[in-house]
């Protein structure tokens, strides 16, 4: 069976009736904007994931892939925001193949927000989208509830007004590339400082009839400061009672290993590394 | 498709394993409205104080936050207790206070009245145990209308070594060496309990076991402990969004208060 399983609506219903709280999702309580110029569009976002007042990610990627030349920037709940954008990415890669043509904005903006509609506003995606299709270059906002936008500048998340204010006082008519990417830039870093939901860098897309550009940490003004102190402990620090060595042989038994090479080591490494502080 | 009806009776009702809570009728014409008025808000922010041998240190972050929005960048949490004039001149007792700001500042005024009545009246410096204990029954005469505080106390004692009290809303107090308190208390205090207070660390030489022993808090020094409160300032910046701006930090010791601030991340 496709779509959502709602095998747990009712007694979620009743756990609530009785006071169980609902679990926290990861919101990304966001800053995203959106500029046309002259020759494209470009989008921009921050990069902080929260769950309440707990930053969970310091540098998620709120900029999603719909098509090479139409990208999307989302707010609300995470996991919306990424799904949702997944499943018109791929509807829309099949629409694509079966007309025999390229993939246009509208389309998407309207997939997205027939399917957000349907959901009453229960799916919490909040997306800016923009690209460049045989039609031109455009730019739309589409709200959780299914309403849409289509404007030359928009903002949206929680930042939203801290960013619209930098479009407000400094956007102009037919601008430059350099010119949008520094304006989008600036909306997102007013979102960064200025709205507890944003934070950390900034990110964003530019796109052309001819090629897209994705500049993942185009500004990184919060990078964190070496710690004071060596927190390294002495071999021997933790106590433990009993000691029992597993030879390699014998965990393959248990579970399957797969060698993986050191970066460094000369081999061709496998997989993205994990990002870690210094 | 059997999960979906598996929990609706044939009435059409959902049956449920458990006794249902018997809730009032929400669309009753005449059911009563109930007005309420909030009095307290969250400034969020936090807070952390350790005491050494000759020494207190009393920390605290400037960010005043309301939900998403910062109020200001510079608002302290930290007050001088005492002393002469309004400048404080002369202090050696440092009051810190994180949570509803506005009882924040009322508490320290109350606080401040006292300390300089009891020098007006007796002729010398309150102490910090009897200026501590005040504070508890300060806090207490509050009990059914508190003041919304997590309230650290720090100073000199008679015998010259640094002192620490904390306090929960309602006048709770305990000397310590150690205490974290506010939004990021959750993220401080298992950095100083073992940082500070060793905790889960054994002597390294010592053999496995259960006789293995435990390693023994020393006396901090100061410029270590500076760089302690650093350390778990920047890091509960980067985890907590209502912590930020910049760290203020006052040092007590015999002489009088030190009063240092330095940056901290913005966003």
């Amino acid at each position: 069976m496709p779509g959502f399983d709602f095998s747990n609506h009712n007694r979620n219903l009743a756990l609530h009736a009785k006071g169980v709280p609902l679990p926290k999702a990861t919101s990304t309580g966001t800053t995203i904007v959106g500029c046309l110029y002259d020759g494209g569009v470009v989008i921009a976002a921050d990069t902080r994931a929260t769950s309440g007042p707990i930053v969970a990610d310091k540098n998620c990627e709120k900029l999603h892939y719909i098509s090479p030349q139409i990208w999307c920037a989302g707010a609300g709940t995470a996991a919306d925001t990424e799904f949702t954008t997944a499943l018109i990415s791929s509807n829309l890669e099949l629409h694509a193949l079966s007309t025999g043509r390229k993939p246009r904005v509208v389309t998407v903006m309207t997939m997205l927000k027939q399917h957000l509609f349907r959901y009453q506003g229960h799916i919490g995606a909040y997306l800016v989208v923009a690209g460049c299709d045989p039609t031109g270059a455009h730019l739309f906002t589409v709200h959780a509830h299914g309403s849409t936008d289509k404007l030359p500048y928009v903002t949206m998340g929680s930042g939203s007004l801290a960013a619209m204010s930098v479009f407000e006082t400094q956007w102009k008519r037919d601008m430059t590339r350099e010119a949008a990417v520094a304006l989008c830039a600036d909306a997102i870093q007013a979102g960064i400082f200025n709205d507890l939901g944003s934070g950390s860098n900034v990110d964003v897309c530019v796109i052309t009839p001819e090629k897209t550009q994705l500049m993942r940490n185009f500004i990184t003004p919060n990078v964190r400061e070496k710690k004071k102190r060596d927190y390294k402990f002495q071999r021997g620090t933790t106590a433990w009672l009993d000691e029992r060595v597993v030879k390699r042989e014998e965990i393959r038994k248990y579970v399957s290993v797969e060698e993986v090479p050191v970066e460094g080591s000369g081999a061709p490494v496998v997989g993205e590394r994990m990002e870690v502080d210094q | 498709m059997a999960a979906f009806t598996s929990y609706v009776s044939s009435a059409g009702q959902p049956s449920y394993s458990f006794p249902q809570q018997q809730s009032a009728p929400s669309h009753a014409s005449r059911a009563p409205i109930q007005h309420s008025f909030y009095p307290y808000t969250d400034n969020g922010g936090s807070t952390l104080g350790i005491s050494g041998d000759n020494f207190t240190i009393i920390a605290g972050d400037t960010r005043s936050t309301s939900g998403y929005n910062i109020n200001t960048r510079y608002e302290p949490k930290l007050f001088r207790i005492g002393g002469e004039g309004s400048e404080h001149k002369g202090s050696k007792i440092v009051l810190s206070v994180v949570g509803f700001a506005a009882d924040g500042h009322a508490l320290k005024e109350r606080l401040d009245t006292v300390v300089k009545m009891y020098r007006y009246q007796h002729g010398k410096e309150m102490s910090v145990n009897a200026c501590a204990q005040r504070l508890s029954h300060i806090l207490y005469n509050k009990r059914f209308f508190p003041y919304y505080v997590q309230a650290i106390l720090g100073g000199v004692d008679e015998e010259g070594r640094g002192a620490l009290y904390s306090y929960d809303p309602v006048g709770s107090y305990e000397r310590e060496f150690c205490r974290a308190a506010g939004a990021g208390a959750s993220l401080i205090m298992p950095f100083l309990d073992n940082q500070v207070n060793l905790k889960n660390q054994y002597e390294p030489a010592a053999p496995q076991g259960l006789e293995k022993p435990q390693l023994v808090p020393q006396p901090l020094q100061r410029a270590a402990t500076e760089e302690l409160v650093r350390d778990a300032f920047t890091s509960a910046v980067e985890r907590h969004i209502e912590v930020g701006d910049g760290l203020q930090m006052m040092i007590i010791t015999k002489d009088g208060i030190e009063e240092v601030f330095s940056p901290l991340k913005m966003d």
